[in-house]
């Protein structure tokens, strides 16, 4: 449907789809994860049908959620090059932050902080597929050091993972109209000459 | 397999205590690996008390068998040849849970009441609440617990904690024909060990000792050993055996440390927004764009 044909599309059904498969199975995999961290969490495996279905689904979400990264990693890797731009943007972050967005410098389709976002979510991805190969006892039985290594860093680039999407998350929800992107894929021009100038300007040629 | 009519020391993934009014007699099973003949009738006295069987295995050229501690086989002889002093030497020693009283498996399980510590120092899995993740494996220092299988459940030596709850002996104790198996507190096994040892030590073994590894804060199966210098001899058993660190990090510091850290970005977020207010459009850009569409 749409409402203002003066809006700008932001992203094509099929982005928003592998989006939102992703994030599902990431929301997933955080609350049966957290459960088998710390014993605070175990009551989430409650969610799942029970700790042992909790722990026999947990690791096909995990592969569900790697290859739909995947995926959404070979759409959006072009546009999330890194340019002096984003790294002008990422030294001021500091005024970002603190509501103040007049100095920033004139940002793309995203800016320095998504790209940053972007790489260290598929930092993150590797290794937390990675690690959870090797931890992956119905299939898999590796040397007993690789086995606890792969837990250390498992865990360890879990909770790096949940606190970026948590950043993640609160800057859609901080930034005004950007929700609806997710949802079905257009913005305001308003919205886009606020926070993307580069990309307004792109795409409407003012 | 565990009893309840034993009081509970430490229990997986709890942070409250554990019932502590009662503290019983801390016991050690004593296994004198030089009085061992290697007859295996402990692992047929276990597997009958617990009342499970493995599969007749296939000759693997050594006299091992079964081969390697699963499911069904809670305790199993290891035979080594080895030289020593220009001797050949058979060393038999009698592989299963050491019942540490620093439990790796205990530390890294995440399902609450899965393994317990019982006071009197026997480690147990509670297979009801175990979720088959296999964590034990990972944090044990010995290489002891395996998962069925069938039902994906870990399984171990329980000490017999059923029979030592009502004063009788482990199964595989009342077995032993040589006597090389004792059990009693591990005060007086470790007395009935120090006999053994001087014994050893006047017949030549002057390296006779003592196997209860500190690393692991002691352990409530020990080992006589004839080298006791080197231990890595009886089939590699461990020479420090700890908790690796690897797994003290994991399910150490790191779990509160990151839980929390994660709390602090949840509420962070929650305040930024308090206090710094949404980020909107500004009054000015939607001005632009409404003379825009004037036009």
């Amino acid at each position: 449907m749409i409402r203002d044909p003066k809006d700008m599309k932001r992203y094509e059904p099929a982005e928003r789809a592998n989006h939102w498969v992703v994030g599902i199975s990431f929301i997933l995999l955080a609350l049966s994860g957290l459960a088998f961290f710390h014993p605070a969490f175990f009551p989430l495996t409650q969610l799942f049908g029970g700790p042992v279905w909790a722990r026999i689904i947990h690791p096909y979400l995990g592969v569900l959620m790697a290859l739909s990264f995947l995926a959404l990693f070979f759409r959006f890797r072009h546009l999330n090059r890194m340019t002096p731009a984003d790294k002008e943007w990422l030294g001021k972050v500091r005024q970002m932050v603190d509501g103040d967005d007049h100095n920033m410098p004139e940002q793309g389709k995203y800016n320095g902080g998504q790209k940053a976002m972007f790489w260290a979510l598929a930092a993150c991805m590797l290794l937390m597929a990675v690690s959870g190969l090797f931890i992956w006892r119905a299939w898999f039985g590796f040397e007993i050091t690789v086995v606890r290594l792969g837990a250390v860093v498992h865990a360890a680039a879990a909770a790096v993972m949940i606190g970026l999407i948590m950043v993640h998350v609160y800057a859609a929800i901080w930034v005004k109209g950007t929700i609806r992107a997710m949802w079905y894929g257009t913005v305001t021009r308003a919205w886009a000459k606020q926070h993307h100038r580069g990309w307004y300007r792109q795409v409407t040629g003012r | 397999m565990a009893l309840q009519s034993l009081d509970i020391k430490q229990r997986s993934a709890t942070t409250s205590p554990t019932p502590q009014a009662r503290i019983t007699l801390e016991v050690a099973k004593l296994i004198d690996v030089s009085a061992c003949i290697g007859c295996k009738a402990c692992t047929v006295a276990c597997m009958e008390w617990n009342d499970v069987r493995e599969e007749v295995g296939n000759c693997h050229g050594v006299y091992d068998n079964p081969v390697d501690l699963t499911e069904n086989a809670w305790t199993v002889m290891r035979f080594s040849e080895v030289e020593q002093n220009d001797k050949l030497e058979w060393l038999i020693r009698k592989d299963g849970c050491m019942h540490c009283a620093d439990p790796g498996c205990l530390k890294a399980c995440p399902a609450p009441g899965a393994i317990v510590q019982y006071s009197n120092g026997i480690v147990d899995f509670h297979q009801e609440n175990c979720i088959g993740c296999g964590y034990c494996i990972t944090g044990c220092p010995f290489n002891v617990p395996r998962i069925s299988k069938k039902d994906s459940k870990a399984y171990k030596c329980t000490l017999c904690s059923d029979r030592v709850a009502v004063n009788q002996a482990p199964a595989c104790v009342k077995a032993c024909p040589t006597g090389a198996i004792q059990f009693g507190s591990k005060e007086d096994m470790k007395d009935y060990a120090e006999h053994r040892i001087t014994d050893l030590r006047e017949r030549g073994y002057d390296k006779a000792g003592l196997y209860d590894p500190e690393g692991v804060g002691g352990t409530h199966v020990m080992y006589v050993l004839h080298h006791a210098d080197q231990p890595n001899l009886y089939a590699g058993l461990p020479a420090n055996p700890a908790i690796s660190p690897l797994v003290s990090l994991w399910k150490g510091f790191a779990k509160p440390l990151a839980t929390l850290a994660l709390a602090g970005v949840a509420l962070g977020s929650l305040f930024h927004y308090v206090t710094k207010g949404p980020n909107e459009v500004s009054k000015e850009i939607e001005d632009e764009i409404e003379k825009e569409d004037a036009k």
